[in-house]
């Protein structure tokens, strides 16, 4: 059985952070990851990134994807592809598939950056070919160049279903709406303001009643709601569609979490249930690191440096780093992770962390 | 975004009202003295590369990093660097005076084909709607903008407040 220092599950800006992080500092690191290839969504993101010259702001996803690849090489990490964490043994020994067949890895302190999941929209229709979330339009657009439809409909007006119908457009398809539930658009005005100046309607207070189709989507059907959130009557439209893409939030990925007996709780602003951590990452396990999605529902620079946060503790526990180096390398990652929560929308996600750190505090041991 | 960006919200683009209130949006008689960046951010995130980008200083988010970015016209030269470094594509450089009868309106463009020089387009008001006929006078392309196109249409002077996109005269309406 392999044994490592720092093990990271999930190769994403969370995993690759952390590694190259801890592997700078000479801890023995392995990424672990089910996909095929390394970077989480970044690959995908084709668009350039909002932040700070600090963060490679106007960064495109996929450069920001390729730069974190380079850092993680040079200093040392190795990467494991096609490698699915499906078990956890006496608290730090993960098992591990692979085509190669079943094998485990100890670790001295682990990392969960397991990521997100997309959350599912039942409505009639849903289970016909065509209905696809957005997660999957991306991968096949942006990493396979395939359209997965020339005439959409979008659910969900949050910065996903934005971002994907624009990326859409650019593909050369047609979205004929972006269709949103609430009375307001969830996502960045400036992403919706890209979609409406192209010619694309976002119709909020409407929802899909119905998609349909004979062996795959041909029509879905939008009604309006009035303020009760009910049906206005008389207010169906329906549209000629061949896809039908949904975005309608993301949860954190936390099996392996609740696996290792962390603590839990729920936390609407970090997208559910999450386990809770402290300020440099720790959960209530003192050997278990969590970052990026996993750890709450962000973006790519805000899991980057929290991945930095946790490969920084790890260095620090296994005797890599003394207290005061520590505190040097951790400094500017901290300050920066502030300055991402500023604004209205971060002080929300600021507070929901904040009150996830108390609570590993008091926390002690399992759910 | 700013708490009265209600139309925005619910839209999708900046109400009349919303974007004179922004402190990047310059008014009418600074437009019609010249070339001038227009800044249609409204939105409290953290990210300042227009800031940085500006080799004038005329744009300043300063801290918190979540301020809205404010242009200072005196000094903005209506270089255009700042359209393509914007993550949000919220940038737009105006030319009240480019002729006599014509103003321009440049914005970035990540679409393909691009368009030509020369080339006849339908233009469209924040909304989407037709506002009516431009020309495009001028596509850069240059590795700092990192593919991103900064496409200059000649539009008549009475439009260049309300055209802020375009479509090729093959496209169909959406």
């Amino acid at each position: 059985m392999l044994e490592v220092d720092f093990a990271c599950v999930g190769a994403g800006p969370a995993g690759l952070g952390a590694a190259s992080e801890a592997a700078r500092r000479g801890l023995r690191v392995v990424v672990v990851d089910e996909n095929a290839r390394p970077g989480g969504q970044l690959f995908k993101q084709i668009h350039k990134f909002f932040g700070s010259a600090e963060h490679g702001a106007g960064l495109r996803g996929l450069d920001l994807g390729r730069r974190l690849l380079d850092e993680a090489e040079v200093a040392g990490v190795e990467v494991q592809l096609s490698t699915a964490a499906w078990g956890l043994y006496d608290g730090q020994t993960l098992a591990l598939s692979s085509e190669g067949g079943v094998r485990r890895l100890k670790a001295k302190r682990l990392l969960f950056a397991t990521g997100a999941s997309e959350r599912a929209l039942p409505f009639p229709g849903w289970t016909l070919p065509g209905v696809v979330r957005a997660g999957a339009a991306q991968t096949m657009m942006n990493l396979h160049y395939v359209l997965p439809g020339r005439r959409v409909l979008t659910i969900g007006a949050g910065n996903v279903g934005l971002i994907v119908s624009y990326q859409l457009l650019q593909a050369g398809a047609q979205v004929v709406a972006v269709v949103e539930m609430a009375p307001t658009i969830g996502g960045y005005g400036v992403h919706a303001a890209k979609l409406r100046r192209w010619g694309v309607p976002i119709l909020t207070s409407h929802r899909v009643t119905e998609v349909s189709g004979r062996e795959r989507v041909e029509q879905a059907a939008v009604v309006e709601l009035g303020d009760d959130r009910g049906p206005v009557p008389r207010t169906e439209r329906v549209f000629d569609v061949d896809l039908v893409c949904v975005a309608v939030g993301l949860t954190p990925l936390t099996e392996l979490c609740r696996l290792a007996g962390c603590v839990m709780a729920h936390s609407p602003a970090l997208g559910g249930w999450v386990p809770a951590h402290d300020e440099d990452m720790r959960t209530s396990r003192e050997d278990i690191f969590v970052a990026g999605d996993a750890a709450g529902i962000g973006e790519a620079s805000v899991a980057l440096d929290e991945g930095r946060l946790a490969g920084l503790a790890a260095a620090r526990d296994l005797g890599h780093l003394s207290d005061s180096e520590w505190a040097e390398a951790r400094g500017p990652v901290v300050e920066r992770l502030a300055a991402l929560r500023g604004g209205e929308q971060g002080a929300r996600i600021a507070e929901a962390k904040a009150s996830l750190a108390a609570r590993v505090r008091v926390g002690g041991c399992g759910p | 975004m700013i708490g009265g960006a209600a139309h925005l919200r619910r839209t999708g683009f900046l109400s009349e009202g919303e974007l004179a209130a922004l402190p990047g949006v310059p008014g009418l008689d600074v437009i019609r003295r010249g070339r001038v960046a227009v800044i249609e951010c409204a939105e409290a995130i953290p990210c300042n590369p227009c800031e940085t980008v500006c080799p004038k200083r005329a744009i300043t988010i300063g801290e918190p990093i979540t301020r809205l970015p404010s242009l200072d016209p005196s000094r903005c030269t209506g270089c255009g660097l700042c359209i393509a470094a914007c993550p949000g594509q919220a940038i737009f450089v105006l030319d009240y005076n480019w002729s006599d009868s014509e103003g321009t309106v440049e914005m970035a463009y990540e679409r393909l084909p691009l368009p030509s020089p020369g080339e006849a387009v339908v233009t469209l008001d924040r909304g989407g709607s037709p506002v009516g006929a431009g020309r495009v006078v001028k596509v850069r392309q240059v590795q700092a903008f990192d593919r991103t196109a900064v496409v200059r249409v000649a539009v008549p002077k009475g439009t260049v407040l309300g055209v802020r996109a375009f479509r090729m005269r093959g496209e169909g309406g959406r």
